[in-house]
């Protein structure tokens, strides 16, 4: 049993501790919002923060997060305007969009820490997050446009 | 792709009479629309409002699509009390964003408020609706027209409505931002006005008017189309995580399941023990389901072993619990390294004539100099982020299928087919596709997840790929090589040009393997060769399948444009000339080809579009390579390892150029700092779209000339995820696409694909490139990260 605060609700897991949030987070708690890319660690669709923290939910298993909070595309923002969000519409990031919630809470989590940060820097915290649909240069201009406060 | 692979002796026979076909269609939902509406056809005139501009309708290949088009606002358009307007989207969206491209066609030609527009996804219901099947990059291309007259229609449905309500003549009626506005008789405003919510009873009730009174916005007036600052329709959704796609769908009661199918294409169980998997917590039921051996295959499923769960984790957990002893028949002898060896010896031999100008033998045989090489490029798989899955549900008779599907109404058929059921009894609901690029188009996940659901009982189910499950059991993109050879004369004038194609057919998933490609295969970028070369072969050469080849976006446009374009910069590098100036004169005087005199093929196939409306148009193409060159400052001094590439290629009824900057490391990296590409593809509707197309079409092709490719040993393919099939990341993307949309210079510059022709010219634009920077051409897609 764990127990974990997701998106500032209190929950009690029961089942297996292995299983990873991500299958946690959409097959039972019904957030859907956080995507499954490729299942194991190399897509960045999974991305959600654990304490504030970006990880990919699919190689973060519930015992991992036992304590901790995690916090999902769908509690980002209680109005979906987190400075990220509202770049992310005006640059008119996403093509199919579904790897954006991926790379929306990467970038969010990365501004967190970095509230100004450089070009490489971004490239470095969101190298890990692909886009099919080849969004990145957008990706890029989102980033330092919710840096710069939207 | 399919439709065209289906339709095309149909297509063919009705070639002649296209016109009268348009024409018959519209008559039939005009008057199928009028008499739902109000059982009146003749007797309600409707007059045209103030002249707009009366468009004249132009046949397109949409008339040889299956259930062709649909232009009645009385299946598009629903106008509530409060003024709200509800438009059906029946294209599938997978990123082009024509989910809001083609609505805003109707809503701008309708007066609509696009604040108060709401979209509506179509169920998979062709005689409806019209063609459904999105990909071909046809979209915009035909569903244009029948768009902009539905819009026109409305809009004078609702002016008629005004009309009436005040007892004025409708030439006094003009819609206006969503109302409709009285004017005097020297046609001022009045200061009279009716919202459209007030209307919506009346104009809604009205039949829908005859094609020939109606009268279209001219560009000035355009409020949506071609201005590019509309947001896509789902983008609020998409930030927040609210959008719908094929894995969030929640039914009651829905299981989850997960499936072992075979990684050899036609093998078979020969047994199986499944006790680990069903000790796992949380798993049901292992459910066997029949593959379909007997080829072609279609989209038929691969059968394989189910795994049904209470969450897709425990199913997961317990496919990869279950072990299986194959039969793996005769596939299990594809390996890609001889394969290619095997291609390449056939290419060196002379094909199947496809294409034949002038005397090309007498041509090399008085040449001067004489060019020859060979490209390569391995399978590829889409990879969209979304891996496959669909949801299926059978009660009271009726099953239900919830899946990101790019052909709704053809997996209809096909699913209904397999569930042994009629056609009215299956629903198939589409949700947003995180990406398709052709792989959603083929149904077999949707039929698994279909006939998994009849076994359980009719129970809810969802039927999740893995990404290794997406990357291994595909349709995937051939494999190929393509040989050109080019004979110059004394001056240094092309006189000869030999092109050979061996590549698996895609036709091999729809009949018998003959070895040789097919008409589709060769219009793309093959036979349509642009040159001005007097002396032009192009032959086939056979090539046996041993897996499931489907499309990929831009299909075999990918590997002839290559070889194509890299073989002209070769040349011009030969000759001592500048590639692109010798690309243009490759292409030659301004003239539309005249396919009789260039020996084309009588089944030439032009993306489906009729020769007269479509033709490969020179004027355009060089068009674009100067636009493209001028603007990426062609010529420019560069520091060392660094270099520029050019290609063209005409694609989709569009004509597209790229110039790539490349910079290549000490190291050998490869980098791309800049391209421009510049883009026609006639008269367009949402350039803000059409980059975002276009910047994407360069990260992809960045992913296939560089980085991503599969290759198969012992019949199976060897990757599997992200890991070994890498595409480009935020680390190496190239970093600035700058796209210019080329203004239509013509009213016959009609509207072409979008989605698709950006990709092409990447590949051989970035080889070339490399040689610019490096001396070093490069002939094997992929490249790899680096180049020694
Ligand atoms: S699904 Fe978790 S990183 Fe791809
Ligand atoms: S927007 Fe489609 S994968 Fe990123």
């Amino acid at each position: 049993m764990a127990s974990i605060t997701v998106n500032g609700e209190k929950r009690t897991i029961e089942g297996d501790p292995g299983t990873p949030l991500l299958w946690y987070l959409r097959d039972v708690a019904g957030l859907t919002g956080t995507k499954f890319g490729c299942g194991a660690g190399v897509c960045g669709a999974c991305t959600i923060h654990l304490d504030g923290v970006a990880v990919r939910s699919c190689m973060t298993t519930v015992e991992m997060a036992d304590g901790k909070s995690v916090t999902t595309i769908e509690g980002l923002s209680a109005d979906g305007e987190h400075a990220v969000q509202k770049a992310w519409r005006q640059v008119s990031v996403p093509q199919c969009g579904f790897c954006q919630a991926g790379q929306i809470m990467q970038a969010a989590s990365l501004l967190a820490q970095n509230s100004a940060p450089s070009d490489e820097d971004i490239v470095e915290s969101m190298s890990g997050n692909l886009c099919r649909c080849g969004c990145y240069q957008r990706i890029h201009e989102a980033v330092k446009l919710a840096a710069g406060g939207v | 792709m399919l439709h065209y692979i289906e339709n095309e002796a149909k297509a063919r026979a009705e070639k002649s009479s296209t016109q009268a076909i348009i024409e018959n269609v519209s008559r039939r939902h005009i008057l199928g629309g009028a008499l739902l509406a109000s059982g009146l056809v003749l007797a309600v005139k409707i007059a045209p409002a103030i002249a707009r501009e009366p468009l004249k309708p132009y046949p397109t290949g949409a008339e040889g699509m299956s259930d062709k088009t649909v232009n009645d606002p009385h299946i598009f358009i629903a106008i509530d009390k409060s003024g709200d307007v509800t438009i059906v989207t029946h294209r599938s969206e997978m990123g082009t964003g024509i989910r809001t491209s083609l609505p805003m066609v109707v809503a701008d030609e309708m007066e609509a408020d696009w604040a108060r527009v709401r979209l509506v996804q179509a169920e998979g219901d062709e005689p409806k609706y019209g063609n459904q099947d999105t990909d071909g990059s046809r979209s915009m291309r035909h569903f244009i027209q029948p768009m902009r007259q539905c819009g026109a229609a409305m809009r004078q449905m609702l002016e008629a409505a005004a009309a009436a309500k005040w007892g004025v003549d409708a030439k006094l009626c003009r819609a206006k931002a969503h109302t409709v506005v009285k004017l005097d008789g020297a046609g001022k405003e009045t200061g009279d006005s009716i919202g459209f919510g007030d209307l919506a009873e009346a104009a809604m009730a009205l039949p829908t008017p005859a094609i020939e009174t109606l009268t279209f916005k001219t560009p000035a007036e355009f409020t949506l189309m071609r201005k590019g600052d509309t947001k896509i329709a789902d983008l609020r959704d998409i930030t927040v995580g609210k959008a719908i796609y094929g894995a969030d769908v929640r039914l009651p009661g829905m299981k989850f399941a997960a499936m072992v199918r075979p990684d050899v294409l036609g093998a078979k169980i020969k047994s199986y023990d499944a006790s680990e998997a069903l000790k796992i917590p949380g798993v049901e039921k292992v459910v066997e389901i029949e593959g379909v051996y007997a080829v072609p295959r279609k989209f038929a499923q691969l059968g394989g072993l189910a795994v049904v769960a209470n969450t897709t984790w425990a199913a997961m957990l317990g496919r990869d619990a279950i072990s299986v002893d194959w039969d793996l028949g005769p596939n299990a002898s594809y390996n890609s390294a001889e394969y290619a060896k095997e291609m390449s010896a056939t290419a060196a031999k002379p094909g199947k004539v496809i294409r034949n100008q002038g005397d090309v033998d007498a041509a090399f045989s008085k040449a001067k100099q004489v060019f020859s090489e060979e490209y390569h490029a391995t399978h590829l798989v889409q990879a969209a982020m979304e891996p496959l899955v669909a949801s299926a549900r059978i009660k009271d008779g009726k099953a239900e299928i919830w899946a990101p599907v790019q052909s709704p109404y053809g997996a209809r058929k096909d699913v209904a087919e397999a569930l042994k059921m009629k056609v009215e009894d299956v629903v198939v609901h589409v949700t947003l596709l995180g990406g398709g690029f052709g792989r959603k188009s083929k149904w077999d996940f949707m039929i698994e997840a279909a006939l998994l659901s009849q076994k359980l009982g009719g129970e809810p189910v969802m039927l999740q790929w893995s990404r290794e499950d997406d990357t291994r059991h595909s349709f995937y993109h051939t494999t190929s090589v393509e040989r050109i050879e080019m004979a110059a004369d004394d001056a240094g004038k092309v006189i000869g040009w030999r092109h050979r194609t061996v590549a698996p057919s895609i036709v091999s998933t729809f009949a018998p393997d003959s070895g040789y490609q097919f008409p589709i295969e060769y219009g793309m970028g093959f036979v349509d060769v642009p040159f001005d070369v007097p002396n032009l072969r192009c032959e086939n050469g056979e090539a046996k399948t041993h897996t499931r080849i489907g499309w990929y976006r831009s299909v075999s446009n990918i590997p002839r444009a290559f070889a194509v374009q890299s073989a002209v910069c070769e040349m011009a590098h030969k000759l001592g000339r500048d590639p692109k100036d010798f690309l243009l004169e490759m292409i030659g005087p301004d003239r539309k080809i005249d396919l009789k005199a260039g020996g084309f093929p009588e089944d030439f196939w032009n993306y489906g579009e009729p020769y007269e409306q479509f033709p490969i148009d020179t004027v355009r193409l060089k068009n674009v390579v100067r636009l493209a060159a001028e603007k990426a400052g062609w010529g420019k001094t560069l520091p060392e390892r660094q270099g520029l590439g050019i290609a063209a290629h005409r694609a989709f009824a569009s004509y597209v150029a790229s110039v790539v900057h490349v910079a290549v490391d000490a190291d050998g990296t490869v980098r791309v700092p800049e391209v421009v590409t510049a883009v026609d593809c006639g008269f367009y509707v949402n350039p803000e779209r059409i980059r975002s197309q276009i910047e994407g079409a360069a990260v992809m092709g960045m992913s296939n000339a560089l980085y991503s490719g599969i290759t198969f040993k012992d019949g199976a393919v060897e990757q599997s995820n992200f890991s070994d099939y890498p595409i480009a990341t935020m680390r190496n993307y190239p970093k600035k696409v700058t796209t210019v949309i080329v203004e239509p210079q013509d009213p016959s510059w009609h509207t072409g694909g979008v989605g698709e022709p950006g990709v092409p010219p990447f590949a051989p634009a970035l080889a070339n490139a490399i040689f610019a920077a490096t001396g070093k051409r490069v002939r094997n897609l992929p490249i790899g990260e680096k180049v020694s």
